[in-house]
């Protein structure tokens, strides 16, 4: 395996940029006291060795991959090898082989069904066909993972929570539209919305703009980044659409024969001599 | 060696079926039934079923009529024709024909519906609201087949009926007192208690079929269209299955 950063505590490029001493610190004349060391990041998904096999078909062979709090981490590769697979994996709806998936330090393919659901109403998942409930409104929709994740919420912080998420997506007059009366774009936005309304800490992204025209898919891009910052979220991104992946990526995974190939900030992976990275950048 | 395998596909597929069935009693057992799921299938599968089986059992009934007549005629026995029809309706033609309508409508809906919400991930999206979608939209769904069904062949009997009683009207005049005077007065307990039970299994076996084939479903929107095509053939074979086994257990209990 190639690695070309291995961050086992990553640094998002706002912490890089960041001063050693902040500027509150005392200065030279002033008393001193032990310098603060920058904390590592917390990690919020720990994979190792993850292994997944359909058949004679190995997907996942010895894939690891930490992704820390607030951290965008995008998974870069070819059609087919398992990228979907692996964040279908981290919420539990395929079981691994074997490997370990640490999400907030519990084990998924260990849990039951109700552990599974308690970590799963803190992780937000966009499917790649959006996967709206086609016989229900934008509301019910919206409804329907809030109502099942908090039973006891009432009726008016319901109804303020779906029109806050669909202010957020700017998609407010929709409420009462059923998903087939949306463009490609306003769905993918009410699969957003639907996927913040339980303000996940976690959020993975299957193929965010595919099927999406390019000014529509940067649109969506911006918004992932958007809501990143304003849900503070930490995200895995699946994704080809470079657009997206520059605009988005705190980190880069490179998945190649089931294994995290390589690990990078977009720039240090662009410029790569590696022929198995730098396809993917051209 | 295309025989053995088509016959090791049915064994597979009958295991599956099988241990399909096996989850739906598990699932019903759990907590946390969904109530208000299934009050809104009965609706969409019950009452919306309704204008067709009503349709359809009218026809029946008045059809059944005018073909009937004339060999009654010939025996001398045209007074009988209440009777006979009544008894035809109720304990074979009306539960047969309505299950028949039901599979045709219910399992064709259930298998596109389930199969098109499975190739487009609406069923993991459920999974990942928090909600176990074999209970939300398995046993919900084949709970209101078994519950709705009953009822339907109950009004489509009622609806036959009517369509018998014009029938008769239309070469004699017949009182709508009399007309149903005859037909209940030659109603005996095993006319009615068998053909009512099995509308129970006819309702569960759409059900299950119907789910488990658009549950079960691949192959993207190609998957979709098998789903709703062999959900209706399959159920229509079970409903002549359990015709059969019931007819035969009533006639061993004496009840016919």
């Amino acid at each position: 395996m190639t690695t070309i950063e291995q961050h086992i505590f990553p640094e998002s490029p706002t912490t890089q940029d960041q001063p050693l001493i902040p500027e509150h610190m005392p200065t030279q004349d002033q008393p001193l006291i032990p310098e603060p060391q920058p904390t590592p990041k917390e990690q919020v998904i720990v994979i190792e060795h993850l292994r997944k096999r359909f058949g004679s078909n190995i997907v996942l062979d010895d894939f690891n991959l930490t992704v820390g709090k607030e951290e965008n981490v995008v998974v870069l590769g070819k059609s087919g090898v398992g990228k979907s697979v692996l964040i279908k994996c981290i919420i539990g709806l395929l079981k691994p082989d074997s490997g370990s998936i640490l999400v907030f330090g519990q084990n998924i393919p260990g849990l039951d069904h109700e552990e599974l659901d308690r970590v799963r109403a803190k992780v937000g998942f966009l499917f790649q066909s959006n996967a709206l409930y086609d016989s229900m409104t934008v509301r019910k929709n919206l409804e329907f993972p809030l109502r099942r994740h908090w039973i006891s919420i009432s009726q008016e912080e319901v109804d303020a929570m779906v029109m806050e998420v669909l202010d957020n997506v700017g998609l407010a007059h929709t409420v009462d539209l059923l998903p087939e009366e949306l463009s490609g774009g306003m769905r993918k936005r009410i699969a957003l919305a639907r996927t913040l309304i339980l303000k996940p800490d976690i959020i993975l992204y299957d193929e965010p703009t595919t099927g999406l025209d390019p000014v529509t898919g940067k649109e969506i891009s911006g918004l992932i980044v958007e809501m990143q910052k304003k849900y503070h979220t930490a995200s895995i991104i699946i994704s080809h659409d470079m657009h997206c992946v520059r605009l988005t990526a705190d980190k880069i995974a490179v998945l190649i024969d089931g294994k995290c190939y390589a690990e990078g900030s977009f720039d240090s992976l662009q410029h790569s001599a590696d022929r198995n990275i730098c396809q993917f950048f051209e | 060696m295309p025989q053995p395998t088509k016959f090791r596909q049915f064994l597979e597929e009958t295991g599956t079926v099988a241990r399909f069935t096996g989850q739906y009693f598990v699932q019903t057992g759990k907590r946390r039934f969904e109530f208000s799921e299934l009050l809104r299938q009965c609706y969409l599968i019950g009452y919306n079923s309704f204008p067709l089986v009503g349709l359809t059992g009218f026809i029946m009934g008045l059809v059944l009529t005018m073909q009937l007549r004339p060999s009654l005629v010939n025996y001398g026995v045209e007074s009988q024709l209440p009777a006979m029809v009544g008894i035809a309706i109720v304990r074979e033609i009306g539960p047969v024909i309505t299950a028949l309508i039901f599979a045709g409508k219910i399992a064709s809906s259930m298998g596109a519906e389930l199969g098109s919400m499975k190739v487009t991930e609406q069923i993991d999206a459920m999974e990942v609201s928090g909600t176990n979608p074999f209970k939300y939209l398995v046993v919900t769904r084949v709970a209101a087949s078994t519950l709705m069904l009953p009822v339907l062949v109950i009004l489509g009997d009622g609806i036959g009926l009517a369509g018998a009683f014009i029938g008769v009207n239309i070469r004699s005049t017949t009182s709508w007192h009399l007309f149903f005077r005859q037909v209940l007065d030659n109603f005996a307990f095993g006319d009615v208690l068998p053909a009512f039970i099995k509308t129970f299994f006819f309702g569960f076996a759409v059900g299950i079929i119907g789910c488990y084939k658009g549950y079960t479903s691949s192959k993207g929107t190609e998957g979709v269209g098998k789903a709703a095509n062999s959900a209706v053939v399959l159920s229509s074979i079970l409903i002549f299955i359990i015709d059969l086994v019931v007819v035969q257990v009533t006639d061993v209990l004496g009840l016919n």
